[in-house]
């Protein structure tokens, strides 16, 4: 750990960051269905689903290990500077997407990153193409049609069963259902998702030579890890969760359960089998599903396809933003700099776009849709908590967090 | 370019099984303790001893649904 270069833990922090918008961003897919259908106050679901992420974080090593050996031959040359590149590239298309509250997959912009560095430093021979269509195109497409007809399935069950019952009556039992099926899936998304940012961290640790190849994350690495996609999902990216909750479909409490439980269930299913869907498509899928299965529902088509145009740029955009950035670094410490310097730019950029019309767990459920929702009762709870409680200006943190340590980096590289 | 159909099919297979299936039993368990409309036809069971029967069952199926998140936390874990 002593002989860690300047360089390699700029790569540190930015995998770290990363990771916070990785956990910023997909917040969402465990919880906007158990915000909007109020079965969790959107503060409480996110705490849960942050503390759950953290857990998860520490419960197994499994996928770090495949992700530093996996899509990309780290034998071929790859340096820090082109997995930095990377890292630059999935967080400047995370937040881009953020911005835009389209829910695409964290770790697809990560492997489009990736790639696009590695092909722009070193070429086409380093990436594995066997494996970007196995573990990206494949499970992108399957996901959300797994998914949804899981979740569309099981929503025309249960309105079959409960046809009859008042709804009141039947609401409790399915927010409680929906709460343990959205902690599986924080859980899970703990697990899988950081440790992408330990298998970063580790590739790059490799990279450096400070640590052995295919060994396990340290545990220093694990910690700061599980904590930087905590801290992401507490501040909750509630652009994303109220597309998710509310802009998507209109989700009663028995489809939210029903979509929940389908999302937990194909994700942990497809891990357990070794076919890693990814939690975003799974999740959005499974809201659609349901959403279609209520006799009456609606999907709202338009917002659905601006999402799977968003999921079909993510691996070539954040990869293009990560293969210019990966020429700028090669040119030596001032080009890192330069992409420090420029990634910080835009991420702020990005920041101020979003405060224009700012979307903070008080106004997550409130949305302007054309057929003109009913209001939550979650609104009245929320501004109660808002009166205790000024919220937090919640985006502001992932700007801070690059800004800090980044900063001096910059001067002293440049 | 060899695709892994077996694992997807399986996927799949075993995803809507679950999901429904979960999900079924689930909603057994709310029918079985929330409050029945007047005119009630969709429990099997007719007049006295149908609520403790109801009870009875819906705890059941809750506690087969509790059995699948334990497996699910099972399954994460290892």
């Amino acid at each position: 750990m002593e002989n860690i270069t300047l360089l390699i833990g700029i790569v540190i922090v930015t995998a770290l960051v990363f990771d916070f918008t990785n956990g910023f961003h997909d917040t969402a897919n465990a919880m906007a269905t158990t915000i909007s259908t109020g079965a969790l106050k959107p503060k409480t679901a996110v705490a849960m689903s942050a503390v759950l992420n953290l857990v998860g974080a520490f419960l197994s090593v499994e996928v770090a290990k495949t992700i530093s050996g996996g899509i990309i031959d780290e034998s071929a040359g790859i340096r820090p500077e082109v997995i930095f590149a990377g890292l630059v590239g999935a967080i400047v298309w995370n937040l881009l997407t953020w911005l835009a509250g389209l829910p695409s997959s964290s770790s697809h912009a990560l492997f489009g990153g990736l790639i696009g560095a590695t092909v722009a430093s070193v070429g086409f021979d380093a990436v594995n193409a066997d494996k970007v269509v196995m573990k990206v195109l494949i499970p992108a497409v399957a996901a959300p049609i797994v998914a949804g007809i899981a979740a569309w399935a099981a929503t025309r069950l249960t309105f079959r069963l409960a046809k009859g019952r008042d709804e009141a009556d039947t609401a409790k039992g399915y927010r409680a259902g929906q709460i343990a099926s959205a902690a599986l899936v924080s859980l899970a998304h703990g697990t899988n998702d950081a440790q992408k940012t330990m298998g970063v961290i580790t590739l790059a640790l490799v990279t450096g030579g400070v640590v052995a190849p295919h060994s396990d994350p340290p545990l220093w690495v694990v910690v700061s890890a599980g904590l930087a996609i905590a801290l992401g999902t507490y501040l909750g990216g509630w652009r994303i969760i109220q597309t998710l909750g509310k802009g998507l479909a209109d989700i009663k409490p028995a489809q939210g359960f029903a979509a929940q439980t389908g999302a937990a269930t194909v994700i942990l299913a497809s891990s357990h089998i070794g076919f890693a869907l990814s939690t975003t498509q799974v999740c959005s899928g499974s809201i659609m599903g349901s959403g279609l299965g209520r006799k009456g529902g609606v999907v709202r088509w338009s917002t659905a396809g601006r999402m799977v145009a968003a999921w079909g740029l993510t691996l070539p955009a954040a990869g293009l933003v990560a293969a210019g950035a990966a020429l700028l670094a090669d040119q030596g410490d001032w080009g890192i700099a330069a992409v420090a310097v420029l990634g910080l730019g835009v991420s702020g950029a990005i920041w101020a776009a979003s405060r224009r019309k700012p979307v903070t767990h008080d106004n997550v459920n409130d949305l302007n849709t054309p057929q003109g929702l009913p209001e939550e009762p979650v609104g009245v709870v929320t501004a109660a908590l808002q009166a205790v409680a000024p919220p937090p200006a919640a985006p502001s943190a992932p700007v801070t967090t690059a800004a800090a340590p980044a900063a001096p980096a910059a001067a002293t590289t440049g | 370019m060899h695709i892994d159909w077996a694992a997807l099919g399986q996927v799949f297979g075993v995803s809507l099984v679950v999901t429904v299936g979960l999900v079924g039993v689930f909603t057994l368990g709310i029918l079985g303790t929330s409050r029945k409309p007047a005119t009630t036809t969709s429990a099997p069971a007719d007049t006295a001893g149908t609520t403790a029967l109801a009870r009875t069952g819906a705890y059941a199926c809750f506690a087969l649904c509790a059995a699948a998140v334990g497996y699910g936390i099972y399954l994460i874990v290892a």
